[in-house]
């Protein structure tokens, strides 16, 4: 039995290899996040100064519904060819693949984030009046928060009907306090009227208390059949 | 047990009515607001019987997951859907009250949001049962009832903090209660919880029974097949 890292690198190197190659997570969130933006400048002014005070939300939920496209794929490949069935019934560790697969979705949606971080600014001519450098935090904690208990909650759905619904139905209502978390603290930078520290402190803490969970809990779900 | 049942329900109906006449017309009316603050009598007992049955249904959960006892699990069940059905009517009478008193239905207030949040949370621990196909839908709701649990803190901080920088129409907490109020508010919670008990203990017959038919088919299920293989 090879060691648990590297059960983790490897299941990490195969699905960062397959994404290179076939490109389709990156590629339609990339797309849907486009959208997003395209469909939210319709909705308001975007070169309005209030524009300053929903950009942290539009943002983020932007992300967000992107992240939901990548995670629902996270797992339907290793259902072809019985894959994850295979996983289930060798003796390796099940958190492996689980950091695995959570860290895999971290680097595509952080790939997504920076490629339309860019647009985002582009677009809705942003520029962040308070300490820019704390948005990098942000966007690794929030992100990390969002793939985390999206991947645990992808692996839950994976045995429900219409699994491609339920995990947004199960992610959002969880994530929410993260999801402001990350809202308020990116507004609070862009407008640079309050200190975005508690919030950030606060996402920190959401993720610890996720990790934990998701880390205890995974095997359970994983071995639920 | 069979008896129980019916005199139970006879005593919550009992103490339904006895509640509902101290509330319409024993209570003192409410000074500024008037006869609206009356709502108070459903609103915070449903409040509190919510919070309660969701309390059971975590300690359920972590039960279920340790010891995978059938009956946590049916108690799990029981007490999120009766919980949600309290939770929706703390949600519904709230703005009722809010119209007249504050002047609008609904103001993003700490404790409105983290209600409806954790109205959100069971919903979705709702579905997710109703949807799961597999033998295992009591560990997947078992797990996510456990994230929840932790999710309901956060919830809670996270929107106190956003409500502080942001100043909303205060509810007038703290204060005094007049204490013929109070006493009115406890046996409608006592009403309630009665009541609450009442529609968790049908409801656990019912999934008790669900679960007997389900297995005597799949036995006759497993009957059949022998036969016709012989």
């Amino acid at each position: 039995m090879s060691a648990p890292t590297g059960i983790t690198w490897a299941t990490l190197a195969k699905d960062i290899r397959l994404e290179w190659r076939s490109k389709d997570a990156i590629n339609s969130m990339l797309f849907f996040a486009l959208l997003v933006v395209v469909v939210f400048s319709f909705s308001f002014d975007p070169n309005a100064e209030e524009s300053r005070h929903i950009a942290g939300g539009l943002v983020w939920v932007a992300f967000l519904f992107a992240a939901v496209v990548a995670l629902n794929q996270t797992w339907a490949r290793e259902l072809r060819n019985q894959v994850l069935d295979a996983y289930r019934v060798s003796p390796a560790p099940a958190n492996a693949l689980f950091l695995a697969k959570a860290l895999g979705n971290f680097l595509f949606v952080a790939v997504l984030e920076a490629l339309m971080t860019p647009l985002f600014i582009i677009f809705y001519k942003l520029r962040a009046l308070g300490p820019a450098w704390q948005l990098i935090a942000i966007a690794v904690l929030g992100t990390w928060a969002l793939v985390v208990n999206g991947t645990f909650f992808a692996a839950m759905s994976l045995r429900t009907r219409s699994r491609e619904i339920m995990l947004p139905l199960l992610l959002f209502p969880i994530s929410l306090p993260a999801l402001l978390s990350m809202v308020e603290a990116t507004t609070n930078i862009l407008t640079g009227e309050n200190s975005a520290k508690f919030w950030i402190v606060l996402l920190a803490t959401y993720d610890v208390v996720f990790t934990t969970g998701c880390l205890a809990l995974f095997e359970t779900v994983l071995h639920a059949e | 047990m069979k008896k129980a049942f019916p005199i139970l329900g006879l005593l919550t109906a009992g103490l339904l009515t006895y509640a509902l006449y101290q509330a319409l017309v024993v209570a003192p009316t409410e000074q500024t607001m008037g006869d609206v603050q009356r709502i108070f009598y459903y609103h915070v007992p449903s409040a509190w019987t919510a919070f309660l049955l969701f309390s059971i249904n975590f300690l359920a959960s972590v039960w279920y997951l340790l010891r995978r006892n059938p009956v946590a699990d049916m108690v799990a069940v029981t007490t999120a859907e009766v919980g949600v059905a309290f939770c929706t009517v703390v949600l519904v009478t709230g703005p009722l009250w809010a119209r007249p008193v504050w002047g609008i239905w609904w103001t993003w207030d700490l404790r409105l949001t983290s209600t409806l949040v954790l109205w959100l949370i069971y919903v979705s621990y709702l579905v997710l049962r109703r949807f799961s196909s597999s033998g295992q839908t009591p560990v997947l709701a078992a797990a996510l009832a456990v994230f929840g649990a932790l999710d309901v803190p956060l919830v809670y901080f996270s929107i106190w903090f956003f409500r502080t920088q942001h100043p909303q129409p205060v509810i007038g907490g703290g204060g005094s209660i007049d204490p013929r109020m109070l006493h009115v508010l406890l046996i409608n919670w006592l009403a309630f919880l009665c009541f609450a008990f009442l529609v968790c203990w049908s409801r656990y017959r019912l999934e008790a029974l669900w679960r007997e038919v389900e297995e005597v088919q799949a036995l006759e299920a497993l009957a059949e097949t022998g036969s016709d293989r012989r």
